[in-house]
């Protein structure tokens, strides 16, 4: 670690950064600055790498974030929202004498990865990432590091997501093949609706999309942030004969829910990484399954550790196993955290 | 490969029949030939390799891939050619994906010490989706919900037709079925086919309505027993000898006990049963039977097939359809004396004077194999599909029970917003007192308003959830109709039902009031 040789069995050295970074019930620790990375519990200061609900939580003391996503948390949490200072992509921080950066993530919209600089050592937290492009947020950017924390939501093999476009694509083709149904489509509120909404955009799809309730308020911020959505529409209060052939969005809980009932004939469409594998599809009534994912899949993973060029990778969440035994193929020392408190599923 | 392997993918998520067809016809339509041709061979049957054991998919993907990675993806997928499918690497630069034509064609070509290399290549040059499809192809089981019949009445869609049409040539036809395509697409004539054992669509019966009789006159019709077998079309000219189900699948494989009785140049129609010794064995027995690809001595000893013959389609390459039934009824019953087949026999006539005998004929029958009774007219020709006037069928009234609702699930499609599949139990008496022992299942006899009415109750009466399954408190009686009871080892209450459904839903009775299993065990037959 931090370019010292590693000897096993021999005490650790006072600098090696699992010597200052603890994982905690609450969450990932920086001991020197004494400040959590994406903490569950309340925590008296926390730096927060995105939006997510399992990763921004209330109650803390004080936040660092992006200021997208201190917008986000705003919109999501009103009141209860705690104090937020924004911190530029790229600008360096002094919290204590760790040193922090906030870097595009390319997860959704303000999604960061945590960079900490202390004794020589650089740590990037990686919170959650994707390679794939996407219309509505900062690409990601490699920071070479002695440690690279990583998830691993979609850490297996099986898990390598096609281009969204062609996903996209696949849901227009379904629209022309049964113009009388309303496509429904479930996505996660905070960013995977706003992504399929600018990639119909992209596709050359003009006409208003239709929104569930629960998705508006982030849509509307989207918006103000200058991110181009094209036209939507509240679905609710729509005539039932407007929705026909229509894409209408609604969170995945909603998606066989009596909600559902208002729209005519609705052809079930999910948008979500876990559409890669039937029987996950089929256990949800899916009928149009969209492999659309904001997080790394298999290859990217693999890929992006070679590229940070960390020596260490600790794995945070998702199926650590099989990422921990893939990076020590790699020739890197690897770990899995067992972090808990992240959502696995829907939430994709 | 790229359209058939998203047609699978789409078919086998998309419930509904119309649904089905429209991704079929979309298809068909756009795909040129032979690649559609064989798509169809597919999804009929009539298109089946066993190029490869699941056994050599899974060697060359371990050749691929570290045997941890292997082993926690295939745990967490569940199924061997979808993780194959999944996990296989994609080359940098894929190679040229090859047309299902391809791959069907240099198959049938190539050696067995081929395959492997062949699978492995075309593997390197497809997607997920892709690879997916062609495994299943070639270890022969796509299996997304497609019967033969409805991929024929796909095709035929095409060009407007009746799927009759398409059975009637289909077993003159091969795959890659140009000169059918053509036809439907209006770009040559009807393919001719010389075949006298082709499939012949059936004729089918409406049911009968309630005051429906009253219009009929008693001397227009002729009466039989409904059987409660299956409706078969068996068919020999002297060389080849065939059997088909009802909707023109051939089964002769499975029966090869009545295929050895096919010995005459003639087409008809009659009921396949299970008999011994001329007495005919409850459903049950038949069901010994059905849908085996291999059948063993035992059960051919313990199962011997019967034929109860009701109709004659051809005799010696003459075509009887156009014939009145009565006359064919003449013909058949000269034929049968003449010929003298084993393993078949008449379906007798029932003489009546006036509806009353009839009524009272169906009331008791409940005798083992009859289902009710066919009324079929004196003058009419057998014409395929169901033409309503000619043929009725008049079930015997069903049997009813008292149930308590014990689970209701999620439907599918248009339902899956609701809770319309309900399992429901009668009470039966254990070591810890009375208690309710599911018995069935029903999912239709309700009204749109009853659906809503009962998705609001289960809603309402919800004491646990299991993902889209909720068990209710046993509060609601349902009356369940059904055809017939039988035993069954492989449910917990030892009794199956035949066609339940829900006949009224008794909002009013109190559940302590429903039947016990030991009514439902003293309605079983046989």
């Amino acid at each position: 670690m931090c370019g010292r040789p590693h000897i096993g069995g021999m005490p650790a050295l006072p600098s090696r950064p699992d010597r200052w970074i603890e994982t905690r019930p609450e969450g990932l620790y920086v001991r020197p600055g004494d400040f959590y990375v994406d903490p569950i519990r309340p925590v008296g200061r926390a730096v927060i790498t995105h939006g997510h609900s399992d990763h921004a939580r209330s109650g803390h003391g004080a936040v660092l974030a992006t200021a997208e996503t201190a917008r986000i948390m705003a919109a999501r949490m009103g009141a209860a929202a705690p104090s937020t200072q924004a911190l530029a992509p790229g600008v360096a921080m002094a919290i204590g004498p760790v040193t922090v950066r906030l870097v595009p993530a390319g997860h959704v919209l303000g999604s960061a990865q945590v960079v900490l600089e202390h004794a020589g050592c650089r740590v990037v937290v990686s919170g959650d990432y994707k390679r794939q492009a996407d219309p509505t947020c900062a690409p990601f950017e490699i920071v070479p590091c002695d440690v690279f924390v990583t998830e691993a939501t979609f850490g297996l093999p099986v898990f390598k997501h096609p281009p969204a476009e062609a996903e996209i694509a696949r849901l227009l083709d379904s629209l022309r093949l049964f113009p009388d149904r309303a496509h429904l489509v479930g996505v996660y509120a905070l960013g995977k609706c706003q992504r399929v909404m600018a990639l119909l955009r992209r596709a050359g799809y003009d006409r208003p999309v239709y929104l569930h309730g629960a998705l508006i308020a982030l849509c509307t911020l989207y918006d103000e942030l200058g991110c181009d959505l094209g036209s939507w529409l509240p679905a609710t209060g729509a005539a039932k004969a407007d929705l026909k052939g229509q894409v209408v969005l609604c969170p995945p809980s909603a998606l066989s829910d009596l909600w559902s009932r208002r729209l005519p004939d609705p052809l079930i469409v999910a948008a979500s990484g876990w559409m890669r594998i039937r029987q996950r599809a089929r256990q949800r009534g899916v009928e149009l399954p969209l492999v659309i994912s904001d997080h790394a899949d298999w290859p990217e993973l693999l890929a992006t550790m070679a590229d940070t060029g960390a020596g260490d990778i600790w794995v945070t969440h998702g199926r650590e196993e099989a990422l921990v035994f893939a990076a020590r193929q790699q020739g890197r020392r690897a770990r899995a955290l067992a972090m808990v408190g992240r959502e696995e599923d829907d939430a994709e | 490969m790229r359209a058939f392997a998203e047609l699978m993918e789409r078919l086998v998520y998309t419930p509904s029949r119309n649904g089905k067809l429209r991704l079929l016809t979309d298809y068909f339509g756009r795909v040129g030939d032979p690649d559609r041709g064989w798509a169809l061979a597919a999804l009929t049957g009539d298109l089946s390799f066993n190029a490869a054991k699941p056994g050599l998919i899974r060697a060359l993907a371990a050749q691929r891939v570290a045997p941890e990675l292997f082993g926690w993806s295939y745990d967490f997928v569940g199924d061997l050619a979808e993780t194959v499918a999944l996990i296989w690497p994609e080359p940098a630069v894929p190679a040229a994906a090859p047309g299902l034509g391809e791959v069907v064609t240099t198959l049938a070509a190539s050696g067995r010490s081929e395959t492997p290399a062949l699978i492995e290549r075309w593997l390197d040059a497809l997607t997920a989706t892709e690879r997916f499809a062609l495994i299943k192809l070639i270890t022969g089981g796509l299996r997304v919900g497609v019967s033969a019949r409805l991929a024929k009445t796909a095709v035929a869609a095409m060009g407007g037709r009746d799927v009759g049409e398409v059975e009637e040539l289909w077993h003159g036809l091969a795959a890659p079925y140009r000169e059918l395509f053509q036809w439907v697409e209006g770009r040559s004539g009807r393919p001719v086919i010389d075949d006298r054992t082709a499939f012949r669509p059936l004729m089918l019966a409406t049911p009968l309505e309630d005051g429906e009789l009253e219009r009929l006159a008693p001397a227009d019709y002729r009466a039989e027993w409904k059987w409660d077998g299956i409706r078969v079309q068996v068919a020999g000219d002297g060389r080849s000898r065939r059997i088909y189900s009802r909707t023109g699948d051939e089964i002769g494989q499975a029966f090869p006990d009545m295929l050895e009785a096919i010995t005459f140049d003639a087409v008809l129609d009659g009921e396949l049963l299970v008999a011994r010794d001329g007495v005919v064995a409850p459903f049950n027995d038949l069901q010994q039977r059905l849908n085996r690809k291999r059948v063993t001595a035992k059960m051919l000893a313990d199962f011997p097939a019967w034929v109860r013959l009701y109709d004659l389609l051809a005799e010696e390459g003459e075509d009887l359809r156009p014939l009145p039934f009565d006359a064919r009824r003449s013909r058949l019953d000269a034929w049968f004396a003449r010929v003298a087949p084993g393993r078949m026999d008449l379906s007798p006539m029932l003489p009546f004077a006036g509806w009353p005998d009839l009524e009272a004929l169906r009331g008791n029958a409940r005798a083992r194999s009859i289902e009710g009774i066919m009324l079929k007219r004196g003058d009419s020709p057998y014409l395929a599909g169901r033409p309503k006037g000619p043929w009725f069928k008049w079930k015997r009234g069903p049997l009813t029970i008292d149930t308590v609702l014990l689970y209701a699930q999620r439907g599918h499609g248009k339902r899956s917003s609701y809770y319309s599949d309900f399992t429901f139990g009668t009470w039966r008496e254990g070591q810890e007192g009375w208690a309710l022992v599911p018995v069935g299942k029903a999912y239709f006899g309700f009204t749109d308003a009853e659906l809503v009415k009962l998705d609001r109750w289960v809603r309402a009466h919800t004491v646990e959830r299991f993902g889209p399954v909720r068990a209710v408190a046993p509060e609601l009686v349902l009356e369940v109709a059904f055809d017939s009871v039988h035993r069954s080892s492989r449910h917990k209450s030892g009794v199956a039902m035949r066609f339940p459904r829900i006949h009224r839903i008794r909002w009013d009775k109190p559940a302590i009031e429903a039947d016990r299993l030991a009514t439902l065990e003293s309605l079983i037959e046989g």
